[in-house]
């Protein structure tokens, strides 16, 4: 709790959830080479939260993903999650806690079959190993209809997009706007208690876009995410966060809901440049 | 900037960095305590400590460590000719040209051919600095077409590729080449004419072999040449562009298809002078000298630190000397027997221990962009 | 057989038969999402023939220098002299002249070759093909006309050890070197022209030409399996007049052989590739059935047809088995994780020396003289902790710098075998000597004078390797090792242990790897450094490779024509007269099977779309498009287009 008096300026938007943060970095540093990309960063996402990160190119925002994913190596500071620290987890680890991500390049298992992505996704949350596979126990198979029955009824969450004949269409045949959805479908099939969005909308079309904002909304109401999005679109931004934190050199310039931040004059000097409400 | 393959700093998490941890200190171990067994020996032959591991140790005397020494440095001064190629094509197109050895081969073998030739005609015997030359040039030529039709037949259409596909295709190369040559030439081993005495016999000076000598000099010398080509010509420059990143090198107006055929010309040139000077050490080549040198120097490229010219050398040198002084300062004062055998064995371990230890080689490596994540 | 005229009538009907290869120019063709044809575009569009004379000279011309190489080359790799002796058909051909000939056909036809533009005609293939195929074969002939002038009257012996009148008289066959030069004219010429002429031919009569020659070229030079399943199955009757007695076809038969296969194709055309593709798109249960009754099928005629075999085919199926044991081995590790094991005799090797340890009695150290099959267990478990310790400081390292340090582990162990340090364990270069066989339940002992029950020990182990990797593909840890395989800091974000399941394979591998090691042992009755040479792992490698990585039926049908046909590297193979030649060949096909089909000979699923991703990813958008025409109503998924 003293942990929130810290922070400036976490006014209402705390209110959306009363409860304790379910992932909270405290003077996260990371430094490549003499560049500080992430510096000192203290960053709190609550249980059932939407929050977006917004910031010029190289501000910092993947780096914060991979640090907390544990991809990179920290320099100094802490990542707490749940309240324990995942210093010095693996990143199938951090994964196995209940963090899963997407990326900003989409990447696909591009020969495996859709189905087959998300499948392999629940890799942590199940258990036989080769001795169930090679005496096909009574175990095995029903851990294998769970998984699969599992994989549809995430893809089944897209609409028809992902399912039927697609469901055995290799990764690599799908359009853009689906390869997106099958990565978020594929962090949804790990289970996990927060997702990190890495830019989801880019590359689409308004139409699409308009549209994965409202499963944002829903991956949140019906599954029970906490999600925390990194993007560029202000309207996607405005549409799904509860709350906004803006980064600029590593470090957090500020922090609100968006029409808070979107008015600060630091912000709009870091980030919006010529001063141009974003529309 | 996403960590793979190298293997994390900090604390061990799991078994296998616990196990990795434990082979590193085994390995320290057993090289500290194979010296100071060694040095025990050294200092003091009849001290008991020096025969606690190995009571029938002989231990070396000064002339026998500084012949070993030199025939090591010697040794590795081919094996850093030879890591050129594998070094420079790997920080180029980024995968590991298996076949080079063979070029180093065909090399040897030219340079056999031809001083048979020329011994034949006499030449040698009369002038036999001339004749070295011509040999080394008619032998660079020869391996710098070997390494380039290698380059425009098998990989050339695979550029783009998945990684692993050049690598199985040089596997087919070396292979072909290896028993081209052995359908060609015949199994039997291939002897190189006499050579005058002053490169047979030790010189007053250190007591090192002329041959040593020749092969020391006229690698540094064409090593020194070859790094002022790169560093400082435009050919050279447009290679480490194309090593930086080849699509941009492209945008920039530079040609990359001459420029990665330099780059296998260049390297197949090493090899062939190398190839020279196996033939001028050892007299005698097989279709089968290529393989294992090969090998070692593609390990001298990775100890040195790849796409690194002066790594190559240095990786060459210290795979040498580790091969040919490893096995007796080390092994044989543990009670191993018969280490001689184990040269090979040296050299691969070496290898193991670098890649485990500072997979980035002596002096870093330097890569194609893509590569580097 | 070359009627000029096919393909006029080629030109005139554009595509009454429904071949599936509608260009994507023409929309709505129902065939193109046929994802599993591919290249079969016969009735693309044509123009007419190219003039006669209007040839690329630049490419004939480059095209017979590779011709001449190639010529000379294999003159000089003493090639012809060696297969001299093996007669094909029995006054006229011998596979030493056909070792020559082939390369003019070859250079003949690829001279023709147009290459397919979507959308841009064809050529019709008309004259202008024959006389191309004829200067490019004139000209690579002439290479041999060259080389017999050079034999006569240049002595070159000195470095190039088959450079002798032997050869210079075969060339001339047994004439003057006038007539060489002017014979190898003529028939390279003849060569180039037939090659020429195959582009004009249509294909339907192009296939039953090729089952023709194959099946000729196959009863030839199979002779001595023919021979020896007849001896079992009591047809020597007519292989007796079939083979003449000092090898070779029969010129009369040879004739009958070809019409009565020419015969069979014409009437069964397209028959078995329609019964193929028709398996092919069976689903779910019914192909669950019928790939189960092949199996079964396979089985049994594995299982039946060595009772019939004779001492020399037995252990020759035995040599097969024990490659296809490896290879699966292999298999694993490269082809479902994708890990690159160019050390993987080590294991072999292990597996080898534990199982005649533990087994031998003349074993120099320890000597528990076991019986085989309890052996097996600590050999499986001492293979499966050499695994690890090999994986473990290897796993985490870039897929090519792996490759090279397995490699070198394969050498450790092999200089550890033969050092005089562990001589008094395994026996240094004495090795150890009088294994005895592997003892099963009482059914007597499997060893090496009785091949057959080698060879039905191995088919044991290989199907339970068959099904190990079989069920281990299909579950959780092979689902992660394609994930690995594909992007392995993806793999790991998503929550896969990548470090485990990578060991994981290495020790699956081991342990096949351990299976064939022990049954060789057992097999030979002694094992020496040198039988676990590097090459066993290149052997082994080009073997998964040419049979298709990844793929089950593939890697078996790799070991077979590999290993069954050319031969292991120490194992003769149903060609006994290519054994100096394997390696080359060996090597040649690497390089080949990577640049023309990098999928091998039956391709996995997976393997052959991910080296196909651009035409398989046409095939779905098109695909997708008339979908979407199908159903206007679904409007807000408009595919990006410019992905794939």
């Amino acid at each position: 709790m003293t942990d929130t008096m810290s922070h400036p300026s976490t006014p209402n938007a705390n209110a959306v959830n009363g409860t304790a943060a379910l992932l909270e970095t405290r003077k996260l540093s990371v430094d490549f080479g003499g560049l500080h990309a992430l510096d000192g960063l203290d960053f709190e996402v609550r249980e059932g939260e939407i929050v977006s990160v917004i910031g010029p190119n190289g501000a910092g925002k993947t780096t914060l993903f991979n640090a907390i994913t544990a991809t990179i190596e920290l320099s100094s500071g802490d990542i707490l999650f749940e309240g324990a620290s995942m210093m010095g987890l693996d990143p199938n680890k951090v994964t196995a806690r209940g963090i899963a991500r997407t990326f900003q390049n989409v990447r696909l298992f591009a020969n495996m079959t859709v189905l087959e992505n998300v499948m392999v996704s629940q890799h942590c949350r199940t258990r036989q190993h080769a001795f169930g596979a090679l005496f096909y126990t009574p175990a095995f198979r029903r851990e294998e209809a769970e998984i699969r029955e599992r994989a549809e009824k995430i893809l089944s969450f897209f609409g028809n997009r992902l399912v039927g004949y697609r469901f055995d269409q290799p990764a690599f045949t799908l359009s853009y706007a689906n390869r997106r959805r099958l990565e978020i479908a594929r962090a949804m099939a790990t289970e996990p208690k927060l997702i990190l969005l890495d830019e989801p909308v880019a590359g689409m079309n308004p139409v699409e876009s308009a549209e994965l904002t409202k499963l944002v909304g829903r991956l949140r109401d019906e599954w029970g995410f906490a999600i925390v999005v990194i993007e560029h679109h202000m309207d996607v931004v405005r549409e799904v966060s509860d709350r906004v934190v803006v980064l600029d050199h590593g470090t957090k310039i500020a922090e609100g809901e968006y029409e808070e931040v979107s008015n600060d004059p630091q912000v709009i000097e870091a980030y919006l440049g010529h001063g141009n409400e974003p529309s | 900037m996403i960590r793979t393959a190298a293997p994390r700093r900090g604390a061990p998490r799991t078994g296998v960095d616990w196990f990795l941890a434990f082979l590193r200190v085994a390995a320290l171990t057993v090289i500290a305590v194979g010296l100071m067994a060694f040095i025990w020996q050294e200092i003091d032959a009849d001290n008991p400590f020096a025969r606690v591991v190995n009571p029938d140790a002989t231990g070396l005397s000064g002339a026998q460590f500084r012949g070993l020494i030199v025939s090591g440095v010697a040794q590795g001064c081919m094996y850093g000719l030879i890591a050129l190629g594998y070094s420079m094509v790997y920080g180029v197109l980024g995968f590991i040209n298996f076949a080079h050895g063979e070029v180093f081969m065909v090399g040897a073998m030219t340079g056999m051919i031809t001083s048979n030739k020329l011994a034949d005609a006499g030449w040698w015997e009369s002038n036999f600095i001339g004749s070295l030359l011509l040999i080394v040039i008619i032998s660079m030529i020869v391996c710098t077409l070997t390494a380039v039709i290698m380059e425009r037949v098998a990989y050339r259409p695979l550029r783009g590729s998945p990684r692993l596909i050049p690598l199985i295709t040089s596997i087919g190369v070396s292979f072909f080449i290896q028993n081209a040559a052995l359908v060609l030439l015949g199994p039997t081993a291939k002897v190189y004419p006499d050579v005058p005495d002053w490169v047979k016999d030790k010189h007053t000076f250190l007591q090192i072999e002329g041959a040593r000598i020749l092969v020391v000099v006229v690698s540094l010398v064409s090593m020194a040449v070859l790094w002022y080509l790169v560093e400082h010509t435009k050919g050279g420059k447009a290679m480490r562009a194309v090593a930086e990143d080849a699509e941009i090198a492209a945008l920039m107006g530079i040609n990359v298809n001459r420029t990665i055929v330099r780059v296998f010309a260049v390297g197949g040139a090493m090899a062939g002078l190398a190839g020279i000077l196996w033939g001028i050490l050892f007299r005698s080549v097989t279709h089968l000298t290529g393989f294992l040198p090969g090998i070692k120097a593609f390990s001298a490229a990775v100890v040195g630190g790849i796409g690194h010219l002066g790594g190559s050398m240095a990786g060459g040198i210290s795979i040498g000397v580790a091969e040919s002084v490893g096995p007796l300062l080390i092994l044989e004062p543990l009670g191993v027997s018969g280490v001689s055998q184990l040269r090979d064995a040296v050299a691969f371990a070496m290898l193991i221990g670098v890649l485990l230890i500072r997979p980035s080689g002596i002096f870093g490596e330097r890569l194609p962009a893509e590569d580097r994540t | 057989m070359t009627d000029s005229n096919s393909p006029e009538v080629a030109a005139s009907e554009p595509g009454p038969d429904l071949t599936p290869g509608g260009t994507p120019d023409t929309p709505g063709t129902p065939g193109v999402a046929d994802l599993a044809e591919a290249g079969e575009t016969d009735e693309t569009l044509l123009s007419p023939p190219r003039p006669v004379f209007a040839q690329n000279w630049k490419r004939i011309l480059s095209m017979g220098a590779v011709g001449v190489g190639a010529q000379i080359f294999l003159a000089l790799s003493n090639m012809p002299l060696r297969l001299d002796d093996r007669l094909l058909i029995k006054p006229i051909l011998s596979l030493g002249y056909v070792s020559l000939l082939f390369v003019p056909f070859i250079a003949g036809n690829r001279v023709g070759h147009q290459i397919q533009r979507e959308g841009i005609p064809m050529h019709a293939a008309g004259l202008h093909e024959i006389f191309g195929g004829v200067i490019c074969g004139v000209i690579a002939g002439g290479g041999v006309s060259l080389l017999s002038v050079l034999l006569v009257n240049f002595d070159l012996r000195e470095p190039l050890v088959n450079w002798s009148p032997m050869l210079a008289e075969l060339l001339a066959f047994g004439n003057s070197t006038a007539f060489a030069v002017f014979i190898w004219l003529l028939l390279g010429g003849l060569a180039g022209a037939a090659g020429g002429a195959m582009r004009l031919v249509n294909p339907k009569a192009r296939r039953v030409v090729v089952t023709m020659v194959l099946t000729v070229g196959f009863i030839s030079v199979l002779e001595s399996l023919v021979m020896d399943l007849a001896e079992g199955l009591r047809f020597e009757w007519l292989t007796e007049r079939v083979y003449a007695r000092r090898g070779g076809l029969n010129w009369n038969w040879a004739l009958i052989l070809a019409a009565f296969s020419g015969l069979v194709a014409m009437l069964t055309r397209g028959r078995v590739r329609q019964a193929r593709e028709h398996i092919a798109s069976l689903e779910g249960a019914s192909r669950a059935r019928t790939n189960f009754g092949l199996i079964i099928l396979t089985g049994a005629i594995l299982v039946i047809l060595p009772l019939f075999l004779g001492k020399f085919t037995n252990e020759l199926l035995a040599n097969v088995g024990l490659f296809v044991l490896l290879a699966l081995g292999l298999n694993v590790v490269v082809g479902l994780a994708g890990i690159l094991d160019l050390g993987y005799v080590a294991f072999f090797a292990v597996g080898s020396y534990s199982a005649a340890v533990l087994t031998a009695a003349t074993s120099p150290r320890i000597n528990p003289e076991m019986p085989w099959l309890v052996a097996l267990i600590f050999v499986v478990v001492i293979t499966g902790l050499v695994g690890l310790f090999i994986g473990a400081p290897v796993i985490r390292m870039r897929g090519d710098y792996l490759a090279i340090v397995t490699l070198g582990f394969g050498e450790i162990i092999r200089l550890l075998f033969l050092s005089d340090w562990l001589a008094d364990t395994f026996g240094g270069s004495q090795g150890i000597t009088m294994i005895p066989g592997a003892g099963i339940f009482g059914l007597g002992s499997v060893s090496g004078t009785e091949p057959r029950n080698v060879f039905y020990l191995v088919l044991a182990f290989c199907a339970l390797a068959i099904y190990i990797s079989w069920r281990l593909e299909r579950s959780r840890l092979g689902r992660a090792w394609m994930a690995v395989r594909e992007d392995e800091t993806v793999a790991e974000a998503m929550g896969i242990n990548t470090v485990n399941v990578k060991l994981m394979a290495f020790v699956v591998g081991a342990i096949l790897g351990s299976f064939s090691g022990a049954i060789f042992s057992a097999k030979v009755g002694s094992v020496f450094p040198n039988s676990f040479l590097i090459l066993v792992s290149i052997v082994i490698l080009v073997v998964v490779i040419f049979g298709g990585m990844g793929s089950i039926p593939g890697v078996i049908a790799g070991s077979a024509v590999l290993i069954g046909v050319l031969g292991g590297p120490r194992q003769p193979g149903l060609l006994s007269e290519f054994s100096e030649y394997k390696l080359l060949i060996y090597g040649a096909l690497l390089i080949w099977m990577m640049l023309a089909r990098p999928e091998g000979l039956i391709p996995s699923v997976r393997r052959s779309r991910e080296l196909h991703q651009q035409e398989i990813a046409q095939d779905s958008w098109l695909r997708e498009q008339l979908d979407e025409e199908a159903e206007s109503t679904a409007g807000n998924d408009q595919p990006a287009r410019a992905t794939a």
